[in-house]
């Protein structure tokens, strides 16, 4: 670092020296009332807009709007994609981890940056490359179509975008955690004549669980929550093929914006109840890591 | 990674180090499994699905090429999103760099709060937040009636398109600067303070150049999410053709009107685009990890 303010004053200003590395209070007042307004009006209008629209008929005709078939289909719909997609990109995730973050071999960089690939993409583009492959037009089309099985504007369609958009969350959570703890503990348990998945069971997931349950509730919070890439893959049957979101957005093109805000308000729980558990996670892994560094260095 | 960890592994290993390094297998074991069953879930889900996309603009012919790209709907597309993205960063870089400092520094009730609601635009989904914002911002809504006073629309306007992505970046500058910030090395503060300079000569000459390349970072990061953004965007910007189309909107349109073709090659041209940006933001973060204290 060079000194490089310019006309410096003699050290006898001792004073000044304590206040300025810290702005004055009025300052950081002004700071914070901006700050903090920003974000009101950015984060917390939009949700109070969603709740004040799904009320504005009174409680009755919110709670009557998950009365509506379609309605009650999409939630179940969007619980079912969730419940497949979850634990198979989980599963992808942990084996990721586990050959990146364990052992050497030539290409790992880019292996992680392809992982990263999905983030990447515009979750339209997500959705046409599947419609490219299992559409009508598309590579497999013919030899499903022979075979009657349909990929393209219905279940699993929408599963495989929504695989796609979710990819990389829990590897991404998972990679640096396990890189951090190496390999020591797993390789005292392999020398005291623990298999491999006794190893993995009882020694390296305790260490990932709340990494893991990180992961997941991201990538669940996403898949229930994807439009753009499901939307082009859906074709919007109702009652066959629309998710929550999709449903929302049907509704409110319908112009029947109590029932859209009320189906909207429950993804907006979704997000909330997403928030509370990561900041827990986020609190929770910050002492654990603080804990073990003071254990280490005594 | 592997190798530093054998080195404090315990001292056996270090009575035959020719040996050891003979022997970079670990005694850990599942390497095969789960590598072979990584790539090929990869490839299945992500790579071979990709591919298509490329091969199947490869059978156009050039004269096709040509005529989608000088169709004046697409350009006016390219023009919007990328317009309105640089935008969008542009406001996030300054707010995110306000917010992540407050948010840092700065110790106030419900600090915590808001520290959590900043990823509010992750976890949101964008479906939501287009109806929500599109209402608020509609010549009835909360914002948009106070702003029609004085002739200023946004929902149905390019302003819209804006309002929608930065919302959507929010999050990205906010936490690519708050570790760095929280790291920031308070000695050369102090230093500078003692050598007589001013809060504010401190701030953009001891400061603000450590904190330039995750600035960058951040608002790289959120150009290359809002590029491609499309469910917030669609209900706000209301899709008047010419005036307020997005790129992923031209291809959902080319789809819906089984314009294969079209969709696919604007679709590689938003795929190479975003393939480029992935790898600028890895060389800047490779800088940023050279530049910063690493923890």
């Amino acid at each position: 670092m060079k000194p490089t303010a310019p006309a410096m004053q003699p050290a006898s200003k001792k004073k000044g020296v304590q206040g300025s590395i810290t702005e004055p209070k009025w300052f950081q007042v002004l700071l914070i009332a901006l700050a903090v307004g920003y974000l009101v009006f950015l984060l917390l209008l939009p949700l109070a807009a969603v709740f004040v629209n799904a009320l504005q008929k009174g409680i009755q005709a919110y709670f009557h709007s998950f009365a509506d078939p379609f309605t009650l289909f999409s939630i179940r719909l969007t619980l079912l994609i969730a419940v497949i997609a979850v634990p198979l990109n989980l599963t992808f995730g942990v084996a990721a981890a586990w050959a990146i973050a364990k052992f050497e071999f030539w290409g790992k960089n880019i292996l992680t940056t392809l992982i990263d690939l999905p983030f990447a993409v515009s979750p339209v583009v997500a959705g046409l490359v599947y419609v490219l492959v299992f559409g009508k037009q598309g590579w497999l089309g013919p030899w499903l179509e022979d075979h009657n099985i349909k990929m393209i504007f219905a279940v699993p369609g929408i599963v495989l975008a929504t695989l796609f958009v979710t990819f990389p969350m829990v590897a991404r959570e998972l990679i640096p955690l396990m890189q951090e703890q190496g390999n020591q503990e797993e390789e005292a348990a392999l020398t005291l004549g623990a298999s491999g998945w006794q190893t993995f069971w009882h020694v390296t997931l305790p260490n990932i669980k709340w990494g893991i349950l990180y992961g997941v509730i991201l990538t669940n919070a996403r898949a229930m929550g994807e439009f753009g890439a499901v939307s082009v893959v859906s074709g919007h049957i109702r009652g066959q093929t629309t998710t929550l979101p999709l449903q929302v957005e049907i509704l409110y093109n319908d112009y029947d914006y109590v029932q859209a805000f009320s189906a909207a308000s429950l993804l907006c729980f979704l997000a909330l109840l997403t928030l509370v558990i990561k900041s827990l996670v986020e609190s929770y892994m910050k002492k654990t890591r603080r804990e073990a560094a003071t254990v280490q260095t005594p | 990674m592997n190798s530093a960890v054998l080195t404090e592994s315990p001292p056996a290993q270090n009575q035959r180090p020719e040996k050891r390094r003979r022997k970079t297998a670990s005694v850990i074991p599942g390497f095969g499994l789960t590598l072979g069953y990584t790539v090929l879930y990869l490839s299945l889900i992500v790579l071979i699905p990709l591919s298509a996309a490329f091969f199947k603009a490869s059978l156009l012919t050039w004269a096709q090429f040509r005529d989608i790209f000088t169709d004046p709907e697409v350009l006016l597309a390219f023009k919007l999103t990328f317009l309105s993205s640089m935008e969008a960063a542009l406001v996030n870089t300054f707010f995110g760099l306000l917010v992540a400092w407050v948010l840092v520094r700065y110790r106030f009730p419900g600090r915590r709060l808001l520290d959590s609601m900043v990823d509010l635009p992750f976890a949101l989904p964008t479906a939501v937040a287009g109806i929500a914002l599109t209402e608020i911002y509609a010549s009835t809504g909360w914002v948009g009636s106070f702003l029609d006073r004085f002739g200023i629309e946004v929902a149905y306007t390019p302003l819209g398109v804006i309002v929608a992505l930065i919302f959507i970046g929010l999050p990205f500058v906010v936490r690519t600067l708050q570790p760095v910030i929280e790291d920031l090395d308070l000695e050369a503060e102090e230093a500078a303070a003692s050598l007589g300079a001013s809060r504010w000569q401190t701030f953009s000459k001891v400061i603000f150049p450590t904190l330039i390349p995750s600035l960058f970072t951040g608002a790289s990061l959120a150009f290359a999410r809002v590029l491609g953004e499309y469910g917030s965007v669609i209900f706000i910007s209301g899709n008047l053709p010419m005036k307020t189309e997005i790129v992923p909107l031209i291809i959902v349109n080319k789809l819906e009107q089984y314009d294969y073709p079209g969709a696919t090659a604007i679709a590689c041209v938003m795929l190479l685009l975003s393939f480029s940006l992935l790898l600028f933001i890895n060389l800047l973060q490779k800088w940023v990890g050279s530049k910063a204290p690493v923890r």
